[in-house]
């Protein structure tokens, strides 16, 4: 890759203050992505996965929140931006489709006005066009009679309409960069699979980048161009989907991956992996897996471990990971 | 729904009936042959015979009550034993007063309420909210009277600004939209404001609160709303609830306040109340008890069916 990626995503680091406690949610997450791109985020519940989609639309409470590294998003200082500015890139360079579409949408609205809005906000067309357009997305969607459904309640479509609705709603202004934090893991089986081929198709038609948060193995591969694992508010690996998948690096990713191909019968869990994770108000010094790692050495429990390149683009957060491993 | 309805208004009846009784029997309460406690003591021989007739005090008790509320339902209340005016055209120009009152103490209270609630929902958490949410409880909690008479005490006796008592100039109690009218109106109604102000802004502060903390406010803010944007989505979440809240408070208060109509002397419902109480005015005091509870009554079944009507989740049998 020659040009500069579209985000480059430096050290980001989020903590909450909850009752005089500091929540470390997010400890350091480094990455690059190039425009058209799809990145997949695997990890745990309370992993961190949210809480950097988040960071990266500015969307945690301000003032309970900090933030620290840097994210750049198409030449925006996301971190930097104030006002007006960070409204402007909200929705129009970056925009975000949620887990559960029923909490996403106002009640009280109907789905056209919510996504004329947003068109309206980001070019300045007047209410017809707005909703023209809004019209042409619902279309886009394959929601059916999309007229009609512009002045549907959000309570009065399915789950499945609604996250096209979202969907609409969120691609409605053409963003580079769309942020998909679980978009089906709220919906059936069979309906998953419809979004999930649109989320594909669209991607490809508008060629924006997609950063795609899930707990699923089977779909993070299926959509990914690359793929990260998240533990404990870091990335503790990251490289080519197919890489990750067929020859994990890192002890947690390869429990994590067994433990979906021995749960062969869907809606089983089987942990894999003994034990919980970290408290985020009192990390450990060292690699944060260690107390549930098979394979843990003192060195482990020292410092916490650099990224180590396992290949030229695949690379964890391992001691035990690259040519440098100790024995 | 019909059904709850008709089943609603049939239950108004008893009550009503009730209420009527207990305003009938004060006649026998008070001390003394009950002829004597609707009379004045200067009553003539033909005004003693006429109500005589008029009460029917030869006939047994259930005949007498019959004839009471039937004049009743037709607007005739007796006549006062204080002014000698009817009881009907007393009541009705209190209640004009009482009205004038409740007007400007809700336009106060709303207003501060739906200010105050906003940004304490907003800074839901820190010291603002702390500070708003410190008054609002304040506002609920102090006396009327007591905050009645500091108002009085610093505007009226010290510095002399505004009046202490009654609705106009030499005791006029007929109200004009002049400012030699408002000037009376101001503190019985900022006294009265007080609980409106604590509750909507009670009310308001939750509801916005719960609001801004839903999914679908970061929804909104990811895609670029601004903060008007966004506030435009939690009036229209936080409308129904909060007009209900003030429908409410405005009932509450036409009904008019003993306390603060008394201590400002505003001749509204409230004051009469308290006249006839102290001029043993029995007539007046059945007829303003009566008329209360009945705008209670009323106000109650109102609120009821709003509710029902605009939430469609209470599903009544
Ligand atoms: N607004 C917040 N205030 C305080 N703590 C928060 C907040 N949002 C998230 N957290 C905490 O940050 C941690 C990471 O949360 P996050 O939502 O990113 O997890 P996740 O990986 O998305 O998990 P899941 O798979 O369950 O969605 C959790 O411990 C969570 O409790
Ligand atoms: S660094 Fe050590 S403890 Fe952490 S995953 Fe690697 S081997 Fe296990
Ligand atoms: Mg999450």
């Amino acid at each position: 890759m020659s040009a500069a990626p579209l985000v480059e995503v430096r050290d980001l680091a989020v903590s909450f203050s909850r009752g005089g406690q500091s929540i470390a949610a997010v400890n350091g997450v480094s990455f690059d992505l190039a425009a058209g791109e799809v990145m997949g985020v695997l990890g745990e519940s309370g992993s961190g996965k949210s809480v950097t989609l988040r960071a990266l639309l500015r969307l945690l409470p301000e003032h309970r929140t900090r933030i620290g590294g840097s994210v750049r998003v198409d030449g925006h200082d996301v971190l930097a931006l104030r006002g007006r500015a960070l409204d402007d890139y909200r929705g129009a360079v970056t925009s975000m489709i949620f887990q559960e579409p029923m909490l996403s949408f106002d009640p009280v609205f109907t789905i056209g006005r919510q996504i004329a809005e947003s068109v309206k906000r980001h070019t300045g067309v007047d209410d017809k066009a707005a909703r023209a357009r809004a019209l042409e997305m619902l279309d886009r969607v394959r929601i059916p009679s999309p007229a009609r459904r512009l002045e549907a309640y959000p309570h009065e479509m399915s789950g499945g309409m609604r996250q096209r609705a979202m969907i609409a709603l969120a691609l409605a202004c053409r963003p580079k960069l769309l942020l998909a934090d679980e978009p089906t893991t709220a919906l059936d089986a069979t309906v998953q699979i419809q979004i999930l081929l649109l989320l594909r198709e669209l991607q490809q038609e508008f060629g924006m980048a997609v950063i795609f948060v899930t707990h699923d193995v089977g779909v993070a591969a299926e959509v990914s161009d690359r793929l990260g694992v998240m533990y404990a508010g870091r990335l503790v690996e990251i490289g080519p989907a197919v890489d990750v998948i067929e020859s994990p690096s890192h002890p947690y990713t390869r429990g994590l991956l067994s433990s979906i191909v021995r749960g062969d019968m869907r809606g089983t869990r089987i942990e894999a992996i003994p034990g919980a994770p970290p408290d985020l108000a009192a990390l450990p010094a060292g690699c944060s897996f260690a107390p549930r790692c098979a394979h843990v050495r003192p060195e482990c429990l020292a410092s916490v471990p650099p990224m180590r390149a396992a290949t030229e683009d695949h690379a964890a957060r391992c001691i035990l990971v690259g040519p440098l491993a100790p024995a | 729904m019909l059904l709850y309805l008709i089943k609603r208004l049939l239950y108004v009846v008893p009550i009503a009936l009730a209420v009527s009784a207990v305003c009938f029997s004060l006649v026998f309460l008070a001390p003394g042959d009950p002829l004597s406690a609707v009379l004045p003591a200067d009553a003539s021989t033909e005004m003693v015979e006429k109500l005589k007739a008029d009460y029917g005090f030869d006939k047994p008790i259930p005949v007498q009550f019959a004839r009471w509320v039937g004049r009743a339902v037709q607007g005739d209340l007796g006549t006062s034993i204080a002014t000698g005016r009817p009881v009907a055209i007393e009541i009705g120009r209190a209640i004009s007063n009482t009205f004038v009152l409740a007007f400007f103490a809700c336009a106060i209270g709303f207003t501060l309420g739906l200010f105050f609630g906003t940004v304490a929902g907003y800074f839901q958490g820190t010291w603002i909210d702390k500070l708003v949410t410190a008054i609002a409880v304040a506002g609920v909690s102090v006396p009327h009277y007591w905050l009645g008479m500091v108002l009085v005490i610093v505007f009226s006796v010290v510095l002399n600004v505004l009046p202490a008592v009654g609705m106009g100039a030499d005791g006029s109690s007929q109200w004009a939209w002049d400012w030699e009218h408002l000037r009376f109106v101001i503190l019985p109604a900022i006294t009265l404001s007080m609980i409106p102000t604590g509750i909507i802004t009670r009310t308001v502060r939750a509801l916005v609160a719960d609001i801004l903390a839903r999914e679908f406010v970061a929804a909104l803010r990811g895609k670029g709303l601004t903060d008007r944007g966004v506030f435009m989505h939690v009036v229209k979440n936080a409308g129904p609830t909060t007009l209900a809240v003030m429908g409410v408070q405005l009932g509450y208060l036409l009904g008019g306040s003993i306390l603060v109509e008394t201590v400002f002397s505003w001749p509204g419902t409230g004051f009469l109340l308290n006249t006839a109480i102290f001029q043993r005015d029995v007539p007046l005091l059945q007829g303003t008890i009566l008329f209360l509870a009945l705008f209670f009554v009323a106000l109650n079944l109102i609120v009821d069916l709003l509710q029902t009507l605009i939430d469609p989740r209470i599903k009544r049998s």
